[in-house]
């Protein structure tokens, strides 16, 4: 795998208007959600009467935190149908925006540490195929010939049995991805406005009519909530509850190295999932912290006990040093599948509950979102992840396949 | 890694001690009553504030025992850890340590 040059950085990337007293649609929270959304709406539906409305900077929440991880290789139908359509649109994401973001297919390792892993993996792979999803059970000696720099011995606390392996799965550099979204959804006319927080809705009866800012009151036909870890605070203003729980995620960085590692590694069982960026830095992920936590930042022993498993599987990376850890505020739900849909709210629509997942979903997630936004009714991929499946218990158990334990 | 007061222990680090979500969420007094919605209020929804948070914490690397703590989510400080069942609305006054 070459390493690719870095591009020239365009000269111009968005407009930073005020906002206008009005706007047809008003979408909360500039991650890669909300300027997906407002991308597809523009694109999708004509709508371009928009703003997107970031209480910070651009991508400063989890969009520019995450590991990156891109795969579709969900157990369940539906999940594998949002997912797998989300990843088409990454095949075709760089041409379509007219900017490089680094989306490389270096395939992702899903690793089996106990007969239950292996078992629920194998399923896993055939649920896939039967959903045209590429995946394929490998053995230790393949996952070795996979990711030369692995482990497979028994001489460590959870050998390697296996693992699924997913050829399309990738990553891509995601601060860019959220600049090509803003860069192009900004050439068709969306408003694009950091430092403005909503701190309330206004209502007429059970319609919202608008939003309240610390820049001032603004009116909205629609709103769109696509605020990750911080949605709960916001469909409190709303008057309505999601069953979230936000959590610290957290990741680091390890210096530059030479390229060793040419793939994407998962782990559930001894949570650590690496991958090596393209300057060189290897990329690892940590679990979630278990309390609840809106701080962006996590506790150390978290990233020890993560350290100390990639250690184990990658004795190579015992001599790299950490250079650099983050958090992020991640919204979990009960059954680790996203909500996306209507609400109780007349003109309200949310898009939360990604958790830990939700990068890889950038792409499907603003293309669903905005058929809903447009249409006021979900689009078919999106239906099944309605806000009411807790109340038909229509859950989608998706604990097996979504990367960190939660 | 920050600290947090076993009412019966005293002041040990946070990776001694697992958590256990929402304080105060009682078992419904009578389960076949409750609605569809009721049911998913009570197995699927918990508060989830940015601020003053009342939860279960258990000292599972010591005493092993469940206690309450009132903690910040944002800054992460706990004001202070008191015993009390569960099915307590309120946490009791004068029993915070
Ligand atoms: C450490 C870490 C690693 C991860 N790794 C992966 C991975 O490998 N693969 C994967 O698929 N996913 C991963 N994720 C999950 C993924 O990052 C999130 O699911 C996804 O980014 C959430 O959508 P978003 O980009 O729109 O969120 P965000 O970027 O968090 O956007 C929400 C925005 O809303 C803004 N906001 C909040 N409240 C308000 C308000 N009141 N007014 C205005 N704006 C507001 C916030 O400031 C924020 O910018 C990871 C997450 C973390 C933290
Ligand atoms: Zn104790």
């Amino acid at each position: 795998m070459g390493q690719r040059e870095l591009p020239e950085h365009p000269s111009f990337l968005w407009h930073n208007p005020d906002p206008k007293p009005s706007y047809d649609v008003v979408i909360v929270g500039g991650g890669g959600h909300g300027l997906a959304t407002a991308y597809y709406l523009a694109k999708n539906h004509g709508i371009t009467n928009v703003a997107v409305l970031e209480r910070g900077w651009l991508a400063g929440g989890n969009m520019a935190r995450n590991t990156t991880i891109i795969r579709s290789n969900y157990l369940w139908d539906e999940s594998a149908a949002i997912y797998e359509h989300s990843l088409k649109l990454w095949e075709g994401l760089e041409e379509d925006l007219g900017y490089d973001i680094f989306f490389s297919q270096r395939g992702v390792l899903n690793l089996a540490h106990t007969l239950q892993d292996v078992r629920d993996s194998v399923r896993r792979v055939e649920a896939n195929r039967l959903n045209g999803v590429d995946a394929e059970w490998v053995t230790p000696e393949q996952v070795k010939e996979l990711c030369p720099i692995i482990n497979i011995g028994q001489d460590i606390r959870y050998p390697v049995m296996g693992g699924t392996y997913q050829p399309r799965a990738g990553i891509a550099k995601h601060d860019w991805v959220a600049w090509a979204y803003a860069r192009r959804a900004s050439e068709l006319g969306v408003d694009l406005i950091q430092n403005c927080e909503v701190t309330g809705f206004t209502m007429d009866g059970d319609r919202v009519t608008g939003v309240r800012t610390n820049r001032g009151d603004i009116k909205a036909g629609r709103v769109a909530l696509a605020a990750a870890g911080h949605t709960s605070t916001l469909t409190e203003m709303a008057g309505f509850r999601v069953p979230i729980q936000s959590h610290p995620l957290q990741a680091l960085v390890s210096e530059l190295h030479e390229i060793i590692h040419p793939t994407v590694v998962m782990s559930n069982h001894v949570h650590v999932y690496v991958s090596q960026a393209h300057k060189g830095e290897l990329v690892m992920g940590a679990g979630v912290d278990t309390y609840n936590g809106y701080g962006q930042r996590g506790s150390f022993h978290v990233i020890e006990h993560q350290m100390s498993a990639a250690v184990e599987l990658f004795p190579a990376f015992a001599r790299a040093h950490l250079l650099r850890t983050w958090g992020g505020i991640v919204d979990v739900t009960l059954d680790a599948s996203p909500i996306v849909g209507l609400t109780p709210v007349e003109g309200m629509y949310i898009d939360c509950g990604w958790g830990t997942g939700g990068f890889k979903a950038v792409p499907g997630a603003g293309f669903a979102l905005a058929h809903t936004i447009a249409h006021d009714e979900p689009h078919d991929l999106n239906r099944p992840f309605a806000l009411d499946r807790f109340v038909t218990g229509a859950l989608i158990d998706e604990h097996g396949a979504a990367a960190v334990a939660h | 890694m920050f600290y947090i007061d076993c009412p019966h222990c005293g002041r040990r680090p946070e990776d001694e001690f697992a958590y256990g979500g929402q304080a105060h969420v009682a078992y419904p007094a009578d389960p076949s009553a409750l609605s569809d919605q009721e049911w998913a209020q009570y197995l699927f929804y918990r508060d989830n504030p940015k601020g003053s948070y009342r939860e279960r914490w258990v000292h599972s690397a010591g005493c092993r025992k469940w206690f309450n703590a009132v903690r910040d989510t944002h800054t992460y400080e706990i004001s202070s850890t008191y015993l009390g069942a569960p099915e307590l609305t309120d946490a009791p006054e004068g029993v915070t340590t």
